[in-house]
């Protein structure tokens, strides 16, 4: 077993070697243009490009011709919602018809979907961020109140990126089309984890990112309806008119060839894969729980991802959490010390969960290739290092004391 | 972030963990937390006649914060208290080559020696 242990699987994840292997000859052999028609290097790379166009589709029910390429989630998400708002924004808002800039989004969303919204906020949109419960789940009901004439757009996150919360997708989907507003679903962390059909979880737009399932970084995909709605985009980078007008710029077919594969073979591994890491996640906490007391779980224990685990301490410190483990565990933490910003998480943050355990928070995320014996070594070197930062810890001893915290003085300045 | 050598050998092997007797009137208990980041540091000294000759700690806090506590025991363990209260935390600082950033932590320590001496001083009046 190699140290440091990769369990930062949300993050990203390993290119797969058979992704890797489809994607090499797109670099040196089959180069051409997939836009050049008069060729035979630009028919293969249009074929290429054209399989990998199929193969996404397939893996969330969705028909070739309704996938846009982008550079990844990011790019997607700005191209859903500031695309929508700029085709359907001026759109009356009457019943039976798309429009107005009204958009209902959820305060556990990622920065992208966040921060592109607030930027549609000073363009002339009003927003509604939904406060999930204390398990970072949005209810259809929360909608359906926020629901408005003028909304325009549901914006939500389908599996959480740092607590692996997974939204009821479907029956907001169906609210959603019952009330003719386009449902804009952030697929990042759940395509290729769990099932999705965007037939039946009735999406419209979906973004996709090829690094969180096993395949290159700096590629991803816009699913966009054609059917029932069809839902228009304005594009969002001018140019030479690729997919359908909605995203110029030549195509990137090795990387493009790879998030094929990657959905591929995800599709085909699903279940088991499913399985697996599902266990694993568990086997994960029940070890650490064995060995150590005062562990929270932040998410939902019935709704979530299969790969991802975001456990609490108290009365240890984040920061010298991951000081005493990180140099045989890649995780990633909830404290504000690890990142730039001194603020915690904002999704554990919107869920209610004090600052105190924000920053003690630790989110292990499984993978293809995380083993039991990995899960093993990590609940071990979690518990040791827990142990020892307790016995270090003046609140850990006021606490069993049954002291009250409120006696610290705090320091002015 | 990286960590001097200094502060991950306090990290990993902390000086003078532990408790003393905060009722007896010997020992001095300093409880201070910085608002920045809700870290909290307990110090406590025990003193006999002028001379600091034990002192213990228990952090919460960042492992700058370990270290900066640990090294503050190491350092008022011997000295009179008037010696201890000259401790500042830019010697911290510079002792641990702690970042700007982790400047405050360092301020912790000092304040968390001047309110263990403070309660000694208010024992010793109200006391004896
Ligand atoms: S970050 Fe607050 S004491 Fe170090």
């Amino acid at each position: 077993m190699k140290t440091p242990i990769y369990l930062d699987y949300q993050a990203t994840t390993p290119t797969d070697e058979r992704v890797l292997a489809e994607m090499l000859p797109y670099f040196t052999e089959v180069y051409g243009n997939a836009a050049s028609r008069s060729h035979p290097f630009g028919w293969q790379a249009e074929e290429a490009v054209d399989k990998a166009r199929a193969e996404i589709a397939e893996l969330i029910g969705a028909s070739a011709k309704e996938m846009v390429f982008t550079s990844g989630s990011t790019e997607a998400i700005n191209l859903a919602l500031k695309g929508a708002v700029d085709m359907y924004g001026d759109v009356e808002p009457k019943p039976g018809k798309i429009g107005g800039k009204h958009i209902i989004t959820s305060l556990v969303e990622h920065k992208a979907v966040l921060d592109t919204c607030k930027h549609l906020e000073k363009e002339g949109c009003q927003v509604t961020y939904l406060t999930p419960d204390e398990t970072g789940r949005v209810t259809v009901e929360q909608v359906t109140e926020a629901m408005r004439d003028d909304t325009l757009v549901v914006a939500l996150i389908w599996g959480n990126n740092e607590i692996g919360t997974l939204n009821p997708i479907r029956e907001i989907g169906e609210l959603c089309h019952e009330r003719n507003v386009l449902f804009f679903v952030d697929g990042t962390q759940a395509v290729g984890k769990i099932p999705v059909n965007v037939e039946a979880d009735n999406i419209d737009l979906m973004c996709i990112s090829a690094h969180k399932l096993y395949g290159p970084k700096g590629v991803g995909a816009l699913y966009v309806r054609r059917r029932k709605p069809r839902v228009r985009l304005v594009s969002q980078i001018d140019g030479g008119g690729h997919e359908r007008g909605m995203r110029s710029g030549t195509l990137n077919v090795t990387s493009i060839v790879g998030l094929g594969a990657a959905c591929r073979i995800a599709g085909e591994e699903l279940e088991t894969e499913m399985q697996r890491t599902s266990e694993l996640r568990d086997r994960l906490e029940e070890k650490i729980r064995a060995g150590l007391d005062m562990v929270h779980l932040n998410g939902n224990r019935e709704f979530r991802l299969p790969g991802c685990l975001n456990l609490s301490f108290s009365y240890v410190e984040g920061e010298s959490l991951l000081m005493g483990i990180n140099n045989h565990l890649a995780v990633s933490s909830g404290s504000a010390c690890t990142s730039a910003s001194l603020e915690p998480s904002h999704v554990l943050r919107a869920m209610g969960v004090g600052d105190d355990l924000a920053h003690s928070s630790i989110r292990f995320g499984i993978g293809r290739k995380t083993t039991a014996e990995e899960v093993d070594f990590a609940a071990t070197r979690i518990i040791e290092t827990v142990t020892r930062l307790r016995e270090l810890s003046p609140l850990y001893e006021m606490a069993l004391e049954g002291i009250d915290i409120s006696s610290v003085e705090w320091a002015g300045h | 972030m990286a960590y001097s050598d200094k502060v991950i050998d306090h990290y990993e092997n902390p000086r003078n963990v532990g408790a003393l007797d905060k009722t007896s009137g010997e020992v001095g208990t300093g409880l201070v937390g910085a608002p920045e980041c809700g870290d909290v540091m307990k110090l406590q000294i025990q003193v006999e006649g002028d001379k600091i000759v034990d002192a213990k700690f228990k952090t919460f806090g960042c492992g700058s914060a370990i270290a900066s506590s640990s090294l503050a025991t190491e350092w008022v363990k011997g000295k009179t208290i008037s010696e201890a209260l000259e401790i500042s935390n830019t010697q911290i600082v510079e002792e641990l080559s702690l970042p700007p950033v982790k400047i405050h932590c360092s301020v912790l320590a000092e304040d968390a020696i001047k309110a263990a001496v403070a309660d000694y001083k208010s024992k010793q009046e109200s006391g004896s």
